[in-house]
């Protein structure tokens, strides 16, 4: 590796993770000098060593794989509204005319505010879970599908027209491409808004899964269990953030933008 | 050509733009329509002769001519915005294989006119009819160049080509791509070429069905002067070898003249001035170019002269 490439190498994977390694070294020193208390904030070694015992037990990958599930099963269900929906409000007037107006009134209700009244539905099982993840993911989708399909242009879908293009050839080849930008800026958005809408979920009523994990660990006062918890979330959400991206790079690599940053 | 040119070694030099242009230079001699097919065939007979070859080919190009191009009949063609009525009553016949140039203010109907042809426009009274029968709605014979390209940013430069070809065939695409002079671009995003090249890419994929009928609604109009008379010379040269009936909307009288069999003006809803252009073609900027020039811009003034050519661009 020449002198060039390692600094572009450590420009491109090294600086991005730099304050957050710094910050836990950072971290590490204050608490093994003691300036930390163990009971306000462990060390990042004494949860490590949580991590790994719970590894061992095999919890932790049962806890993450809960949580992971309910939040892909709400993604689906949720996103699969909003787009659905959204399509067919920006490409139906009439089907936008019966529904926006509920549909903006609903989404001014805070999601979270509901967990109450799902519980009562639903009670502490999964369908309460998967009922706030979808009902907090359907808004950004269907907002940002319904924006992406207004700004296709017209000129293309005319375009497409005169080439004999209609219906679902029409909808696959401009339309679809044309909304997709919007569309997956509304992922990114849902991807978090999934996980926060989540970690409520769970912390509230539980009987597995991270959030739960978080919960039953402070009955204990295992905090080292409770700040790995967190740790935890803001891991997945940086791999769900990750995961956008990449749909984004290969799905928009015409797109100016995304060309010249592979 | 589809022999020279598999269809595998396209699909996999999508990733790689040396290999698309390798693979595009390799057929040796592309045909660009069902006429010089047959001129192949007679080269294949009689390789040595090629005078009569030239006979041969002019023979075929006044024949494929005759026979491509759609006669457009436009019968008391009234179309209206609202209360605002853009062409009214108007009569307008196109012979097959006539380059009509439509000339007219901004806002005089003359692109109505074009998108009226087209399909575009519903006409409120009046009819359109195709080679003596009436249409109504899109045709699959007839293609339009905008005055932006529309190309869809998300397909490669090919696969745009590859819409205007109704089985979506990559060599017939490539073929087009050749006509004008782009086959070595096909794998490149429309993004990164320039606006004249992107405009080629559109005649591309507005002639790769081989149309009959070629509307152009001002596609000249954002291009730089030079660029401008390249896409001209371009357009002539492909009008005369395929023989497509070309009906082209221009601000631009000079544009008009140099290209034109014939000129027409709109005005207020209606044709003001419909004259032939008795010159010859490649046509040279001579007494003959400027008179036409003259005769139409000065039709135009009559009207209102509160604008005007004055530096010899001839802008209405």
């Amino acid at each position: 590796m020449s002198e060039g490439n390692k600094t572009a190498f450590w420009s491109r994977y090294g600086l991005p993770w730099l304050l957050p390694v710094l910050l836990i070294v950072l971290w590490q020193l204050l608490g093994s000098a003691g300036m930390i208390a163990d009971r306000i904030l462990p060390t990042p070694l004494s949860i490590a060593k949580a991590a790994v015992r719970l590894s061992e037990s095999g919890q932790l990958l049962q806890y993450v794989g809960v949580s992971t599930q309910r939040a892909l099963i709400g993604f689906i269900i949720g996103g699969g509204i909003g787009f659905v929906l959204g399509f067919l409000n920006g490409i139906v007037p009439l089907a936008e005319k019966l529904t926006d107006t509920s549909v903006q009134m609903i989404r001014n209700i805070p999601h979270l505010a509901l967990i109450p009244l799902v519980i009562l539905w639903f009670g502490i099982g999964e369908e309460a879970k998967i009922f706030i993840v979808a009902l907090g993911v359907a808004f950004p989708i269907y907002l940002n599908t319904l924006h992406g399909i207004r700004s296709v242009d017209s000129g293309l879908v005319e375009m497409g027209r005169t080439y004999g293009l209609n219906g679902w050839e029409l909808f696959r080849k401009i339309i679809l491409p044309g909304a997709l930008p919007s569309i997956l800026v509304g992922v990114r958005f849902a991807l978090g808004i999934m996980w926060i809408s989540l970690i409520v979920a769970e912390t509230i009523s539980s009987d597995a899964g991270i959030g739960y994990m978080a919960m039953n660990a402070r009955e204990f006062m295992q905090m080292d269990v409770v700040v790995l918890s967190i740790l935890l979330y803001a891991l997945l959400g940086k791999l769900s953030d990750w995961l956008a991206k990449r749909m984004e790079r290969s799905w928009l690599k015409w797109h100016p933008h995304y060309r010249h940053n592979p | 050509m589809a022999s020279s040119l598999p269809a595998q070694s396209v699909d996999e030099s999508a990733d790689d733009p040396r290999r698309a242009a390798k693979a595009a230079a390799k057929p040796a001699a592309p045909s660009r329509n069902s006429a010089e097919d047959v001129i192949h065939r007679k080269v294949t007979r009689k390789p040595e002769d090629a005078e009569s070859l030239e006979r041969v080919s002019e023979e075929q190009e006044s024949a494929s001519r005759s026979a491509s191009g759609s006669t457009v009949t436009v019968r008391g063609g009234t179309v209206r915005f609202g209360e605002k009525i853009v062409l009214e009553s108007l009569e307008l016949s196109i012979r097959s294989g006539e380059f009509l140039v439509v000339v007219g203010r901004s806002g005089c109907g003359k692109s109505t006119l074009l998108r009226l042809i087209a399909g575009l426009e519903k006409p409120v009274s009046g009819s359109v009819s195709f080679d003596g029968k009436p249409s109504s709605g899109l045709r699959s014979d007839v293609r339009i160049m905008f005055q932006d390209a529309r190309l869809l940013p998300w397909k490669s430069v090919l696969d745009n080509v590859r819409i205007g070809v109704p089985d979506g065939d990559r060599d017939k695409a490539l073929e087009a791509l050749q006509l004008v002079g782009l086959a070595e671009r096909a794998s490149e995003w429309p993004s990164v070429l320039s606006g004249g090249q992107r405009q080629r890419v559109a005649l591309a994929r507005a002639l790769a069905s081989s149309p009959r009928l070629l509307l152009l609604d001002e596609p000249l109009g954002a291009l730089d002067a030079l660029t401008r008379i390249e896409m001209q010379q371009l357009i002539e040269r492909l009008w005369r070898e395929r023989g497509f009936t070309a009906v082209l909307v221009t601000h631009d009288v000079s544009e008009a003249v140099a290209l034109a069999d014939r000129v027409i003006l709109v005005e207020q809803g209606g044709i003001t001035l419909d004259t032939d252009i008795a010159l010859s073609r490649p046509r040279e900027h001579d007494s003959g170019f400027a008179h036409y020039e003259k005769l139409i811009l000065d039709r135009v003034l009559t009207t209102r002269t509160d604008t005007g050519g004055t530096d010899g661009s001839y802008t209405i």
